[in-house]
């Protein structure tokens, strides 16, 4: 077992300090740049605080649909092939609702700003 | 620098012209670049713009129609009445500038995000979605026999190049499958007419001042094709900035695009339409994963491509609620 402060705690750490103390002193391109700086680890905070969770969630939903076992990425990759091929459409059931909660789990982690994300949580599924 | 070869450049095609001043690259990457610059006139500064890629960088991308039929294009445009930049120069050998042109700057807004929410525009938003309907009849009505070599592409060709860019990725994505998979269900097949295709024509390449649309920009993607295919692509999600109960651009709603483009005295196929938006997104989601393959092993190694690389996810919640929309 690693030591703290945790991944999450030390990106956090570093995000604040440049949002509070490096943000004032830049202009132009490069307070462009720094901003994207902080949306990334922003972004990397998200993720490894919600990934875990979501992940495990999705996993289940991808063995019932599927039938197989495996990991995130190989069921993702048969749900994709099965999709292409036409085994699985939008009247199997289940599927629209994983493909939902899947792109939401996601969203939450990218861009939990983005216009449809914020309509579609508002909305009682 | 620039200047240099500017001065030389517009000494020989503008008549009175004694050099440039305030040279400044707005936008490039390796292969194309913008810059605006003035020419000195004993009339007054004359504002211009140059598009070029650089020497040692000819070659044009297999999409792109290439700086040369852009420029055409542009003043084809201007010709006709659909606002475009006079284009004044197109580059030779002897500019020693590369390949390019040269065109009049046009003033006003072209970030999306200001021109939605800016004071400045109140009062041109509401007209907007109209005009623009209006504006791509006249784009679509362009003469055929004056046009550029073009490549020519119809639904069918589109989804097949997309789906060899996606799989290329190696990158599954169920709901991009599924989209794939809808498009293959509803293409419309050759459209009944074939007509210049603008191919970019959104929020974001378009001179917006307080009077509406003034210029419109970035032909590098025009071909001959389904004329519906531009109506569609205004329409994708990403291109409303977060307006996005207002279809067209975030100025408003497909109805007044469609009544504009129909008092023009085009026809508008709603369906097709749909179709190509469904397409439009799925192609910006594409783009964004190739985003992420030219920052993960291309020399581009920075945070705003990787960046790009994580608003896929964005096509994929827009393309659920194209194609399997939940209950309110």
């Amino acid at each position: 077992m690693q030591d703290e402060p945790t991944p999450v705690e030390l990106t956090k750490s570093v995000a604040d300090f440049l949002r509070s103390d490096i943000t004032p002193l830049i202009s132009g391109h490069q307070a462009f740049k720094l901003r994207v700086a902080i949306n990334i680890l922003d972004l990397v905070t998200r993720q490894l605080t919600q990934e875990e969770g979501s992940a495990a969630k999705e996993v289940e939903r991808l063995r019932a649909l599927l039938g197989i076992d495996g990991s995130v990425t190989e069921l993702n990759r048969v749900l994709a092939e099965r999709i292409a091929k036409g085994e699985v459409d939008l009247a199997t059931p289940g599927l629209a609702e994983h493909l939902w909660v899947t792109t939401m789990d996601k969203l939450a982690v990218d861009q939990p700003n983005y216009a449809s994300y914020k309509r579609e949580l508002g909305r009682n599924p | 620098m620039i200047e240099t070869e500017l001065s030389r450049s517009v000494q020989r095609w503008c008549k009175g012209a004694t050099g440039v001043t305030g040279a400044a690259k707005l936008s490039g990457g390796a292969s194309q670049e913008t810059w605006r610059f003035d020419i000195v006139h004993p009339d007054g500064p004359i504002g211009a713009i140059l598009r070029r890629s650089p020497k040692g960088y000819g070659a044009a991308p297999t999409r792109a129609a290439g700086l040369a039929a852009e420029a055409q294009l542009m003043q084809l445009a201007f010709e006709v009445g659909v606002p475009s930049p006079r284009v004044m120069h197109v580059l030779t050998a002897e500019d020693d500038l590369g390949t390019g042109f040269i065109m009049q700057r046009v003033e006003g807004e072209t970030i999306a995000r200001k021109i939605l929410r800016d004071e400045e525009f109140a009062a041109a938003r509401p007209l907007l979605a109209r005009q623009i309907g209006g504006i791509l009849a006249g784009l679509h009505r362009l003469p055929q026999d004056k046009l550029p070599e073009l490549r020519s592409r119809g639904a069918t060709q589109e989804i097949s190049e997309f789906e060899r860019d996606y799989r290329s990725l190696n990158w599954p994505k169920p709901v991009f499958e599924l989209a794939l998979r809808w498009l293959r269900d509803h293409d419309p097949g050759p459209s009944v007419e074939t007509t210049l295709v603008h191919g970019d024509f959104r929020n974001g390449n378009l001179i917006i001042g307080p009077d509406g649309v003034r210029a419109v920009l970035d032909w590098e993607l025009a071909h001959l094709g389904d004329p519906m295919e531009d109506l569609g692509w205004v329409c994708v999600n990403s291109w409303r900035f977060g307006e996005i109960d207002k279809p067209v651009g975030g100025f408003g709603s497909r109805e007044e695009l469609f009544a504009g483009y129909a008092a023009a005295g085009r026809k508008v196929d709603a369906a097709r339409v749909k179709f190509w938006e469904v397409m439009g997104t799925l192609r910006w989601g594409i783009m964004c994963g190739g985003m992420m393959q030219r920052f993960r092993e291309g020399p581009d190694h920075s945070m705003e491509r990787a960046m790009i690389g994580r608003r896929a996810s964005e096509t994929e919640i827009d393309l659920l609620r194209l194609l399997a929309p939940r209950g309110s």
